[in-house]
């Protein structure tokens, strides 16, 4: 289970990406922060407070909950329904930049979903992607504009993202998928 | 307490008899999901795209059918409305037809509401298309009930501990069953009150405080659910006028102020304004009875969504 990103790899990541944010847009003026549940959310947190050390301006924050607009939500023969849980972005989208932030970026699909998603919440200027790891694997013509850190995988591992907000520690691990990560 | 499934049991909603608390706490915390959609510009999400929800309405219907038209359409389902007049339907055989015929077009889902208590429970036996009961005859109404919780939740914040207070007709009222059977798994304390002619017996078996006092029943109350007097059901007198009725038990200013400051007042609808509600009541800063309409839409949804996942209900086509 090798750890490829411990806390302060993926704190000053943030941190470049932060800037790289401000930079990209000419400031931080009619951007805001999407992150898609579950990991995603506290990234773009992460996000906007480095934003306001940085600019001194806060960004609006929201997140974005994609369970109704997979593309696998039927195909299961058997099995229950993924839990949907609240999307809440309490600002218009209509002519901002808006940065949608997610941890991993693996095929794709969950991006496909959270573009259609934020479509139909109104006409945004642009959508830019934050991700913690890209792990390669695309099914569809998606790519990130800020990536932390790209990582070659096989499509036999897994990449493991915990967060101190949700798992309590800072940590991007490599695990093997076939059940045997004792 | 608060425990919540991953999935429902069953292939159909067919009364709250059947979901246990976990079940219940997942429905309601995924139709909190579902109501951000209504706050949309574009009040749509393509969940059940290419699925096909048949609402067969054996009774008359609009707000009911209505709310569930609605939420298909809001979650992209393919819906087709089938009203079938009572006096054109033999039971038994015929019911079973319908629906056989109605299935060779392979929907997902069927929402039935029949005059005979137990019809949608034929129909989930017969048909492999997921049974979504939404009213049959004086049995339940499942959705009804779980839209009323979602309601007092979203309001109080909680349902264990709340006294609520339901008056009415309880007698003819699935709204009722379904409301009992739900908000005492819930941890509620009920009261129940109407007039003795339309008091079901054995009340005390279910867990509900039963008087014939409006008074007793609104003290303290955090919650008074109010339910119609259905006249169509009533064969036979039940009470001498309406206007007697309204004297002792319609909801009146003077009454509501009985129950806590902070209490909500409730009423499925359709409302029979100076009959079991005092317009000045159901109009009042304290009446929820909108926000239960609007809160219907989000709690069938959540039903669909969960009732048409997992592949069991899909015919084979």
């Amino acid at each position: 289970m090798p750890i490829v990103m411990d806390a302060d790899r993926v704190s000053r990541s943030l941190t470049r990406i932060a800037h790289e944010i401000v930079e990209h847009n000419l400031g931080v003026d009619h951007v805001a922060l999407v992150g898609v549940r579950t990991r995603g959310v506290p990234i773009a947190r992460r996000l906007a407070s480095l934003l306001l050390t940085i600019t001194g301006r806060e960004v609006p924050g929201g997140a974005l909950d994609i369970t109704l607009y997979r593309d696998d939500l039927m195909k299961h023969a058997v099995g229950p329904q993924p839990i949907v849980r609240r999307t809440e972005i309490p600002f218009s989208l209509d002519d901002r930049h808006i940065v949608l932030v997610d941890d991993v970026l693996f095929t794709g699909r969950t991006i496909r979903a959270a573009l259609d998603a934020l479509i139909d919440f109104g006409r945004p200027r642009t959508i830019q992607l934050v991700v913690l790891v890209d792990r390669g694997h695309r099914e569809l013509p998606i790519k990130a504009d800020y990536v932390g850190k790209n990582l070659p995988t096989s499509l036999a591992e897994t990449v493991r993202v915990r967060l101190a907000e949700t798992d309590g520690i800072d940590e991007v691990s490599i695990e093997r998928a076939e059940g045997d990560q004792a | 307490m608060s425990e919540t499934a991953s999935r429902l049991r069953g292939k159909d909603l067919l009364g709250i008899a059947d979901l246990d608390v976990s079940e219940i706490n997942l429905i309601l915390d995924t139709a909190e999901a579902m109501k951000e959609v209504a706050s949309r510009p574009i009040k749509k999400v393509p969940t059940l795209r290419g699925k096909t929800v048949i609402n067969l309405f054996f009774e008359p219907s609009t707000r009911t059918r209505t709310s569930f038209e609605i939420a298909e359409k809001r979650l992209s389902a393919d819906t087709l409305n089938i009203a079938i007049a009572m006096s054109s339907v033999v039971k038994g055989e015929t019911l079973i037809d319908t629906a056989l015929n109605l299935e060779a077009i392979a929907p997902a889902i069927m929402v039935v509401r029949h005059a005979s208590s137990g019809a949608c429970h034929l129909l989930a036996r017969t048909c492999r298309a997921g049974i979504v009961n939404a009213g049959d005859g004086t049995h339940e109404h499942p959705t009804q009930g779980l839209l009323d919780a979602f309601t007092i939740r979203e309001r109080k914040g909680r349902i264990a501990g709340l006294k609520i207070a339901i008056v009415g007709d309880l007698l003819h009222s699935r709204v009722f069953r379904s409301n009992i059977l739900l908000l005492t798994k819930l941890g509620a304390d009920i009261w129940a009150c109407g007039p003795p002619t339309l008091m079901p017996p054995g009340l005390d078996r279910l867990g509900v405080h039963a008087t014939t006092r409006v008074d007793e029943a609104v003290d303290g109350a955090d919650a008074i659910m109010m339910l119609r007097i259905q006249l169509e059901r009533m064969q036979g007198g039940f009470f001498p006028s309406l206007r007697e009725y309204f004297t002792v038990f319609g909801m009146t200013p003077e009454r509501v102020r009985l129950a806590k400051p902070d209490a909500i007042i409730m009423h499925p609808g359709p409302m029979n304004r100076g009959v079991e509600i005092a317009s000045e009541v159901a109009d009042g800063p304290a009446s929820v009875i909108l926000d239960q309409v609007t809160n219907g839409v989000a709690v069938r949804m959540a039903v669909l969504y969960l009732l048409a996942g997992g592949g069991e209900n899909e015919v084979a086509a």
